[in-house]
């Protein structure tokens, strides 16, 4: 958090820019089950509730956690790692204007708890089809608070990373490398799934993956647009470029599928999308929208190279979390580096520009970021399975986890099933697959 | 000649068609199927509604084989399809009285020996 000089005047509450953070905040929930749409037709389709169900739990979960304590961690005053308990149960949170915005400070704590929703939502890709959705509850709380409110300080809160001068405009710290090197301690703690390079494991609905990635897309206008906490210049340019860098990512990943395989492919496409949206994060309103394009074009090759390179490891980092979200969004970090722009941005210069200090400090980012997420998530999956197992048996994945986990089926037919009337209560037999 | 006709658990699926091509079994269709079998039913709840599931999924190997190929192919079907739990599915040899391949008009032994065998 950036202290105002003494003579700056006492900040008011503007209207428009309240108006527009209310829609931008709205647009940003959406993305978290557009994320379980996009991931849900990713997976087979025994696994497609579990999978959306994780998004849900996001929802559930890391909102609380952000109320009790998440957000005071991330934003009030603390020292330069983690910030301190001030805002505990949203103590002092209400209508006055957050420093250093024009937006109600309770405006300003629930955009960044989609954020912080939207990230744990994002980790749960690494684990699908194989986590039990208990542990997968407590992960979900642990890690928004330790991982997600620690990064969130050093970017946006006043911690080391922000005083240091690293440039983030709507977390490519704390939402995406967080995220993404998350997600790879997550896959190599609870291990591949059991058919993981022995048996092809497709995709069970294309179409919910492009239409997911869609109201991503749509959503990320508000995250991305949102990010200058008000409707002024940064907003509108950071607006203005969540189009074109995704437009650029998909003209090259059309290119890129095209000299691999002669074929264009649409979940291909979906994934460009949120590549070319999560390259743009970081970078939204500090780089002029024909940069941004170029980004938008250079963020494809690195994250292809992993998605096409990752399948051929041992690592079952199931919905390529890395390649999408951690490599994206490090791109970007590091792209502000070089080609940031006083001019458009009215903070500083990249290396192009004659700062050369600028990619220093991106680097700095773009290194500390990675290894602290992915050494405090391989702790907190660790801890867990101390205490109850991470995942479910191979009968029970055979089976799949929506009957397992729900007892629900995405797509159950009902024929041969008989209603079991309320009175006679339901005997507590277990699945066939799961004769305990 | 014989019709084999192997009901298995979708997840076995796989196992049984890699079975199924090294026992160079090389012409089979499947089919999903719903069936039941004296497996305990699961018991499954939409908002209020609390359902017992009478039904398994099952996918239904149908193998036309010459004699030769009628142990290999229930071998395969066996040992790719069995978890050892009540649900592994079914298998049933019946005597086919004629085959015709469509596209030559071979009949019996010649249409189900596969292609360039």
């Amino acid at each position: 958090m950036t202290h105002l000089p003494d003579l700056a005047p006492i900040a008011q509450v503007d209207t428009g820019d309240t108006a527009w953070m209310l829609a931008a905040t709205a647009l940003v929930i959406l993305m978290t089950p557009a994320l379980g749409l996009f991931y849900a037709g990713l997976v087979r389709a025994k696994n497609t509730l579990n999978t959306f169900m994780m998004c849900a739990a996001a929802l559930a979960v890391a909102t609380v956690t952000w109320a009790v304590v998440g957000y005071s961690l991330a934003f009030s005053e603390g020292n330069a790692i983690i910030g301190g308990f001030d805002h505990v149960l949203l103590n002092g949170v209400a209508f006055e204007p957050r420093e250093g915005t024009t937006i109600p400070h309770l405006l300003f704590m629930v955009f960044q708890a989609s954020f912080c929703i939207l990230t744990v939502a994002l980790v749960s890709g690494a684990v699908v089809e194989r986590m039990r959705f208990g542990p997968f509850l407590l992960f979900a709380a642990l890690w928004s608070v330790l991982v997600y409110a620690v990064l969130a300080h050093w970017a946006f809160g006043g911690g080391w990373l922000q005083a240091n001068g690293t440039l983030d405009f709507a977390g490519g710290v704390p939402v995406e490398m967080g995220s993404g090197f998350s997600a790879l301690a997550a896959a190599l703690v609870v291990r591949s799934r059991k058919d993981y390079g022995r048996q092809a494991l497709l995709p069970h609905n294309a179409v919910f993956v492009l239409l997911g990635a869609g109201l991503l897309w749509f959503g990320w206008f508000g995250f991305n647009g949102g990010s200058g906490f008000s409707t002024g210049n940064s907003s509108v340019l950071a607006f203005t470029n969540t189009l074109l860098t995704p437009a650029c990512t998909l003209v090259v990943w059309f290119l890129l599928d095209f000299l691999r395989g002669r074929r264009v492919t649409a979940v291909g496409a979906a994934t460009a999308i949120i590549v070319g949206c999560v390259g743009i994060t970081p970078a939204g309103g500090f780089i002029s929208p024909t940069w941004a394009m170029l980004l938008g074009a250079l963020a494809a090759l690195p994250s292809y190279a992993v998605i096409v390179l990752r399948p051929r490891t041992r690592v079952d980092e199931t919905l390529d979390v890395l390649a999408a979200h951690g490599v994206a969004g490090l791109t970007g970090i590091l792209f502000i580096g070089f080609f940031a722009q006083l001019s458009w941005n009215g903070v500083a210069d990249g290396l192009l520009y004659g700062n050369a200090a600028q990619l220093g400090s991106q680097a700095l980012a773009a290194v500390a970021t990675p290894v602290y997420a992915f050494v405090v998530t391989f702790v907190i999956l660790r801890v867990i399975g101390l205490v109850t197992p991470l995942r479910a048996t191979e009968r029970e994945e055979a089976v799949g986890m929506d009957i397992i986990q729900h007892g629900e089926e995405a797509y159950a037919t009902g024929e041969g099933a008989i209603l079991v009337s309320p009175e006679a209560g339901v005997e507590a037999e277990r699945p066939v697959a799961n004769p305990v | 000649m014989k019709l084999v006709i192997g009901i298995v658990r979708p997840d076995k699926a796989n196992d049984v068609l890699e079975n199924l091509y090294r026992a160079e079994v090389r012409g089979f269709s499947i089919s999903r199927v719903q069936g039941h079998g004296g497996e305990l039913d699961r018991v499954e709840t939409y908002r209020g509604t609390t359902v017992k599931m009478g039904l398994a999924d099952k996918v239904r190997f149908e193998v036309a084989v010459s004699e030769p190929f009628v142990q290999p192919t229930i071998d395969a079907l066996c040992e790719g399809a069995r978890t050892g739990e009540v649900g592994d599915g079914k298998i049933f040899v019946v005597p086919l009285e004629r085959v015709v391949r469509i596209r030559t008009g071979e009949t019996d032994h010649g249409a189900v020996t596969p292609v360039g065998a």
